[in-house]
């Protein structure tokens, strides 16, 4: 045997090399325009600006942020390159997190599904979870009960909340101002501990499932809900006042990594990066999904596009979300939280010790799970990030042929490098900061 | 040339270098107490801000973990990297650390200074004055010594031999040496109110019963607050303390300078920093809070002035700690702009028109009509600056000048 280490023929034809960024001078004029956060066609007049940025080598510093970095939101790794502390060039490199979440989709029945799905967006785990089910359901051609769907709605909301309020304290941190991250984990884990009283997990619940939910609320789960809306506003307000009102807080994000609704657009950015711009667009009005056509809320736009819109407007929606919340509260229906469809969802434990058909439809869904007719189907919702969409295309077996998650925070990891050309890099923090990524998302 | 103690100047026999020995041990052992003090006061109260319960297993109250702390700190692997400047870099803590230790050579720590009294003490039939040393130069010695705490940061940067390092060493170069400019400013200030370098002689010159026998004579007020203000907010970017502490940036360069330390090097920049923190606490009452100045209420007079120390500094602790807690970091342009642009020209205004002041009375000039010139100058520098600025920033808007 010869020792080569030749590599397989698929890494072969997969690998992208080595990732590093390369100095200026060597590369082509694509890939370092694609670095310099080029986003729409240049006209003249930026082309020769560009040509212009052209700097010695010998001035500038190619450095290393992550995948191990405090303020890298988990294992994103970005290479800058440095002129002083103004950054030229950013090149995110991704797939630190990378687990092969869609390919053990492929191997999971429809109903296994959530429980792998819920572990991408690990900050916002319900929201995955409906995308999944929803499209499940599609496929189908099912409706779930009237409860499930304001169950679904109820939970999603409240997850938004904790999500946006991990990006409080998050945001707080990379700024400087440790105690903020504190005290937005303090409200998350208010936020969490409603999630926990009715999943029974804090994150990653598998609670929404095709065909509905895992169980019903819980007695007294409106006191779980009204005790975090009475302690939330106050809370809120004591954000404002510790941030809101910071000159240097303001100073740190009012008119840095500015975009416009164009440059969103070219690069599929949605959520509330899309909506600093001004450009209105909320899912959950726009294309009204579960019973968002029934409550009544306000989609919060900015007018700059810079990281304090992008704040204020997470600030906002969690205002939102508990207008939402409420009305759930008011308007929740009485009835089954999930569909009554033997071939879906499982029997009642109850009815197993009883009925011989019921412990045979038992055995059937949770050995071989249920077949779903072939054909394929997206679904989009809106996530705390953006259109988080799943695509799942059915051979008619009872595991998806493929699966595929539209994660808004791959598509929005691409403003990096044009949000942070030109900018310090105390600022690079803060934009990382303000695009919010959740790397177990991005790398699937 | 040993300044104004009278201990010095009269027969140095035994005693006298008794007595020095026994100073320098006491303010060493001061100085490292409050240290390990206040690494606790800072965790427990930041805790306490952030609904935390802070060090709580270590002694009363978690008193001892910073102790604790210290010894774990002497027993882990003391790593040098293969690309570090490898006698620098063992040298650029000591450096960090030596001049903290100096800094508080000249701060008086007690002392008897009401009803006249010059707060000497008796100690085996000699006189002298609760601080180490009093030189003639004393708060110059002060500043030089912060200065030279730079060169530790700035070659502990410079000599990891890593990038993140090498910036923040830059950051800290640039950061320190333009807040000395706003520091030595608002001292100025100071000593012009005083008319002395001496520390012993701010202390006594702010000693007192007071205006209308209850406002203390301290030059807080006696130097118009503004000297006071600068000298807070640069001694913080100079302490590297939040919101000016650029140079570690924890979320930016992961510590910047001290990346690269571990073991007890690592260490000796906190104990630095925290016996920094201290001493310009210590060194601000000093120039502005009079000191241990103050009345003296029930038993020796010396005493008091050390409980009066004692309770400012803890003060300015606090208020140290309570800032770090609430407000985010500055950016680097903006630490620069706070300190050319707002800093140092309003330290320097408030300079020449205090003396103006000073001029004014020595003179028996209108007052009116000197405060009137004063403030029209003074606008119109303001006016000036803000000019040069708009302009300048226009022109780099413009691409005109990088």
């Amino acid at each position: 045997m010869t020792a080569t280490h030749e590599l397989p023929t698929n890494v072969n034809q997969t690998s992208e090399g080595g990732q590093e960024l390369t100095s200026a001078d060597v590369i082509a004029a694509g890939e370092r325009l694609r670095e310099l956060g080029a986003v729409l066609r240049l006209s003249e007049n930026d082309a020769i600006l560009a040509e212009r940025e052209q700097v010695p080598d010998d001035e500038t510093m190619i450095i290393n942020m992550g995948p191990q970095h405090p303020s890298t939101h988990g294992v994103l790794r970005l290479m800058l390159e440095l002129q002083g502390e103004t950054v030229l060039r950013c090149k995110p490199i991704i797939g630190y997190l990378h687990t092969g979440m869609e390919r053990t989709g492929e191997e999971l029945s429809y109903l296994q599904g959530p429980t792998n799905v819920t572990r991408m967006d690990y900050a916002a785990p319900l929201f995955t979870e409906l995308a999944f089910s929803l499209t499940v359901e599609k496929l189908l051609d099912i409706e779930v009960p009237e409860r499930a769907i304001w169950i679904r709605m109820l939970m999603t909301e409240m997850n938004r909340i904790s999500s946006h309020l991990l990006f409080m304290a998050t945001n707080g941190m990379d700024l400087g101002a440790v105690s903020m991250m504190l005290y937005g984990w303090r409200e998350r884990e208010e936020a969490l501990r409603f999630l926990q009283e009715v999943t029974g997990l804090r994150m990653n619940h598998n609670y929404i499932r095709p065909g509905g939910v895992a169980a019903d609320l819980p007695d007294g789960w409106r006191d779980g809900v009204l005790r975090l809306l009475d302690m939330l506003p106050g809370r809120l307000a004591e954000y404002d006042t510790l941030l809101n009102q910071q000159p240097i807080f303001r100073e740190r994000l009012q008119g840095v990594g500015a975009i416009n609704a164009d440059e969103c657009l070219a690069l599929g950015v949605t959520g509330p990066i899309l909506r600093s711009t001004g450009y209105d667009w909320d899912l959950r009005r726009d294309m009204p999904y579960l019973a968002f056509d029934q409550v009544d809320f306000d989609v919060v736009v900015g007018s700059y596009g810079d990281c304090f819109d992008r704040y204020a407007i997470r600030l906002a929606e969690i205002h939102e979300s508990m207008k939402i919340v409420r009305q759930c509260l008011e308007k929740m229906p009485k009835g089954d939280y999930r569909i009554q469809d033997k071939k879906v969802t499982p029997p009642p434990r109850a009815r197993i010790d009883e009925s011989m058909e019921a412990l045979i439809h038992h055995f059937k869904i949770f050995t071989e799970g249920f077949k779903v007719p072939e054909g394929e189907a997206y679904v989009a919702i809106e996530s705390p990030r953006g259109e988080l969409g799943c695509y799942i295309v059915s051979d008619g077996s009872s595991n998806p042929y493929r699966m595929h998650v539209r994660a808004p925070s791959f598509v929005n990891l691409q403003t990096l490098p044009h949000l942070m050309h030109g900018s310090l890099v105390a600022d690079a923090v803060a934009i990382i900061s303000s695009v919010d990524p959740i790397l177990g998302e991005v790398d699937r | 040339m040993f300044g104004g103690d009278p201990l010095l100047s009269g027969h140095v026999d035994l005693a006298v270098v008794l007595i020095v020995i026994l100073k320098v041990v006491a303010v060493f052992a001061f100085l490292l107490v409050a240290t390990m003090l206040m690494i606790w006061f800072e965790r427990k109260v930041v805790s306490d801000f952030q609904n935390r319960v802070g060090p709580n297993t270590a002694g009363p109250f978690g008193i001892l973990q910073t102790l604790a702390d210290g010894i774990k700190f002497f027993f882990k692997e003391d790593l040098i990297p293969d690309r570090a400047e490898r006698r620098v870099f063992i040298l650029a803590p000591l450096l960090t650390v030596v001049p903290a230790f100096l800094l508080f050579t000249i701060v008086p720590f007690g002392g008897d200074f009401s009803n006249g009294h010059d707060g000497s003490v008796e100690i085996f039939g000699h006189t002298t004055y609760l601080q180490l040393a009093d030189p003639a130069i004393g708060i110059l010695f002060a500043l030089a010594m912060s200065s030279i705490a730079v060169y530790g940061v700035m070659l502990a940067g410079w000599s990891s031999g890593s990038k993140y390092p090498l910036i923040g060493s830059v950051r800290a170069s640039a950061q320190m040496v333009s807040y000395e400019a706003a520091l030595g400013l608002s001292v100025c200030a100071v000593v012009l109110t005083t008319g002395t370098l001496s520390t012993h002689g701010i202390v006594m010159a702010q000693a007192g019963s007071g205006w209308g026998g209850f406002i203390p004579h301290w030059n807080l007020i006696a130097a118009g607050f503004v000297p006071f203000v600068v000298f807070l907010l640069a001694s913080q970017a100079e302490l590297n303390r939040p919101p000016f502490d650029l140079v570690e940036a924890e979320q930016e360069l992961v510590g910047s300078y001290h990346t690269e330390y571990s073991s007890i090097r690592f260490a000796l920049f906190f104990v630095a920093e925290f016996m920094n923190s201290v001493t310009m606490a210590a060194i601000i009452v000093t120039l502005f809070l009079g000191g241990p100045a103050g009345p003296v209420l029930l038993g020796p007079g010396w005493l008091w002035g050390v409980i009066w120390f004692l309770l400012k500094m803890t003060a300015f602790l606090f208020l140290f700690v309570w800032v770090r807690s609430t407000v985010p970091r500055v950016r680097y342009d903006q630490l620069m702009d706070l300190g050319w642009k707002v800093l140092i020209p309003l330290s320097l205004g408030w300079l020449l028109l205090l003396a103006t002041f000073w001029v004014a009375r020595d003179q028996h000039w209108n007052g009116f009509i000197t405060v009137a010139i004063g403030a029209v100058v003074g606008l119109t520098g303001y006016g000036l600056l803000k000019a040069s600025i708009a302009t300048s920033k226009a022109r780099r808007l413009e691409g005109v000048v990088d």
